[in-house]
């Protein structure tokens, strides 16, 4: 007992989200896909201000070169500059990912919690959940890509329209699971003794839920989100590889693999930038989502 | 178990009817228009009377109506007359596709075996890999192979279809020339040649859909197999004497095997929907490629049907699942 010394005593107790970071650290593969995942983001995001080629400037006469100084990724069948052409891909692939998946985040964790705490609409909501996980997903999103594109792209321009189709189409078919995962957390933080408390001194619902049970379950909804960027950005690419996202001329990294394989007995290299771009992101984010998962569990973070 | 299974059953015909219905409702709003292809010499009235042949005239709950009577009634009666030669069917109209102007069940049945072919085999193939791979992680967890194993299997479960397809193509197609990149559906087996050449095709496309299931099946079993190698019984099975073998394959095994059966039958629906992008890439034949096209063309009988097939095998593999469930683990009670 003499040993403790006093600095150690007024030492402030750990954050919680001090040891979290821990023992995130500590993962070497989440690591890893945290450094590649932000510097993919960096490069799509940041790289246009450095890299002055327009993505969409034709150079009829340079068309079709490999790789050199001037094109580090060679050029097109146009003549347009690929690196410039994947930074802007990358742009609109990861802003649908986050915006997908943001979407049915807070569509998921809506029902959740509304299942979880109001034992009547338990009941109703799980069927819906139940009923949206039986639905086949890819083949209604194709639908829904052909029903709504043409109003979308009126009302909003050809861009704007696809991307808020594709974002919404994507949120409203991958909720579910977030939505199942939250409602399990909530059912089991409604019943602790802090939340009895603050219903004893007169805390309304919607006060509990914002104050006390969404704090709590933000970890599990933390791991979905990095499930769900991974997920948004392979439905996008999909989408635009079977010809039903974006519009030829706006690239995202799904599209340019789409309009790579056109030449793929020419120019076979061609498909391997936009593929390595789309499989390196989802990577990194599993990556990032299996360390989160394993520091935001207590049970893991102890050893 | 019966009560659970007969129950269920039950459960499913509603949640089908109500996927159909919305389904059903989605194209309702399809703006394209069937009969755009139709010359513009042909006057309106012919027009009108073609639409009404089409059956587009009728409130919506009628053709709904049409349609569940159609695939629910007409369709089986028609499957009973093919297999006894009876006669229930006939003068009844069936589900007409508007493309080819025949029965869309037709069409349906003359593409599936292309895709169980290529799909059936990858997924066979995918689980003779994962599981051993699964076994031998989990009982050497954090050596050399388990990490190898981990890593990839995380890779198979990033990389995309689209992207391992097209890559593979570049490959062996392209580069090395050892395997044709499209896939012939009209290519008939009748001797050891052409049976080669049948296996040659279908490598690739396998090859694809297999590392998926691999990453997938692989990662739970080895879950599954480090859930059971720390319980009781397994300590108690070493301090018994049994050989270190028995304990893995049999005790461990049984028990890590129920998670992952099910896991099995939950996937199947998946990867049909998966290989549609597969299909796509290797122009295989089959349904995924038929629904694809039936979305381009807007040919909204065979778009509903194909949708609800999948629907119905989601719904089927669940209902599965849950029994296979129940059946292998005795300490699963549902009522």
């Amino acid at each position: 007992m003499t040993d403790l010394s006093d600095a150690e005593l007024i030492k402030p107790p750990r954050s919680q989200w001090r040891d979290v970071w821990d023992q995130f650290k500590s993962h070497k593969g989440a690591m890893a896909g945290a450094f590649v995942f932000v510097t993919i983001v960096a490069v799509v995001f940041l790289g246009p201000f450095f890299w002055t080629i327009e993505a969409t400037h034709i150079d009829i006469r340079a068309r079709n070169q490999g790789p050199s100084w001037a094109h580090p990724f060679g050029t097109d069948q146009l003549g347009r500059d690929t690196f410039a052409r994947m930074m802007a891909g990358g742009q609109t692939s990861i802003s649908v990912g986050l915006a997908a998946m943001g979407l049915s985040l807070i569509l998921g964790t809506f029902v959740g919690v509304l299942a979880g705490f109001f034992r009547f609409l338990d009941g109703p909501l799980m069927r819906l959940t139940d009923l949206f996980l039986a639905l086949p997903i890819l083949p209604l999103l194709l639908v829904m890509m052909l029903l709504f594109r043409e109003p979308l792209n009126g009302a909003f321009g050809p861009e704007t329209g696809i991307f808020i189709l594709i974002v919404t189409a994507i949120g409203i078919t991958s909720w579910m699971p977030t939505a199942r995962i939250v409602r399990g957390d909530v059912l089991a933080l409604k019943e602790r003794e802090f939340v009895l408390s603050a219903r004893s001194i007169g805390t309304k619902n919607s006060r509990i839920i914002t104050r006390h049970i969404l704090p709590n379950v933000l970890s599990p909804i933390m791991v979905s989100a990095t499930l769900g960027i991974a997920n948004a950005i392979i439905t996008e690419s999909a989408l635009s590889f079977l010809g039903l996202g974006f519009p030829p001329d706006f690239p995202t990294w799904g599209r340019l693999l789409f309009d790579a394989t056109d030449y793929l007995q020419q120019y076979p290299e061609r498909v391997f930038w936009p593929g390595m771009a789309i499989s390196l992101s989802v990577l990194s984010v599993n990556y990032l989502g299996d360390g989160l998962r394993d520091a935001l569990d207590p049970r893991v973070r102890g050893r | 178990m019966l009560q659970f299974t007969i129950r269920r059953t039950i459960l499913a015909v509603p949640t089908l009817l109500f996927i159909s219905l919305v389904i059903f409702l989605l194209l309702e709003l399809a703006p394209g228009d069937p009969m755009a292809q139709v010359p513009l010499t042909v006057p309106p009235d012919v027009k009108e009377k073609m639409r009404l042949a089409l059956g587009l005239g009728e409130p919506v709950h009628v053709r709904f109506w049409k349609w569940i009577v159609q695939f629910f009634w007409v369709e089986p009666q028609v499957l009973v007359d093919h297999i006894f030669g009876t006669t229930f069917s006939e003068g009844k109209l069936r589900v007409i596709s508007w493309q080819t102007r025949s029965p869309v069940m037709e069409i349906v049945i003359q593409r599936i075996p292309q895709t169980l072919w290529v799909v059936g085999v990858a997924y066979i193939v995918g689980i003779l890999i994962a599981i051993p791979i699964g076994i031998y992680s989990a009982y050497r967890q954090y050596s050399v192979f388990d990490q190898a194993g981990t890593f990839i299997s995380m890779v198979g479960y990033s990389v995309p279809p689209f992207f391992s397809g097209v890559l593979v193509i570049v490959i062996f197609s392209v580069n090395l020339g050892w395997f044709p990149s499209i896939y012939d559906t009209t290519h008939v087996v009748n001797d050891w040649a052409s049976f080669k050449v049948q296996l040659n095709q279908m490598i690739m496309p396998v090859m694809v859909l297999a590392l998926q299931i691999t990453a997938q099946i692989s990662r739970f079993m080895r879950a599954s197999m480090l859930d059971n190698l720390n319980q009781d019984y397994v300590r108690t099975a070493r301090a018994k004497g049994l050989g270190e073998r028995v304990v893995v394959m049999v005790h461990v095994l049984r028990n890590s095997m129920i998670p992952v059966v099910t896991v099995i039958a939950l996937g199947i629906p998946s990867i049909f929907g998966g290989a549609i992008i597969t299909e796509q890439v290797f122009k295989v034949n089959g349904i995924g490629q038929l629904l694809i096209g039936a979305i381009q063309a807007n040919d909204l009988p065979m778009v509903q049907t194909l949708t609800f097939i999948f629907a119905f095998l989601i719904v089927f593999f669940n209902l599965i699942a849950d029994i296979l469930y129940g059946i292998l683990d005795p300490r699963i009670r549902y009522d």
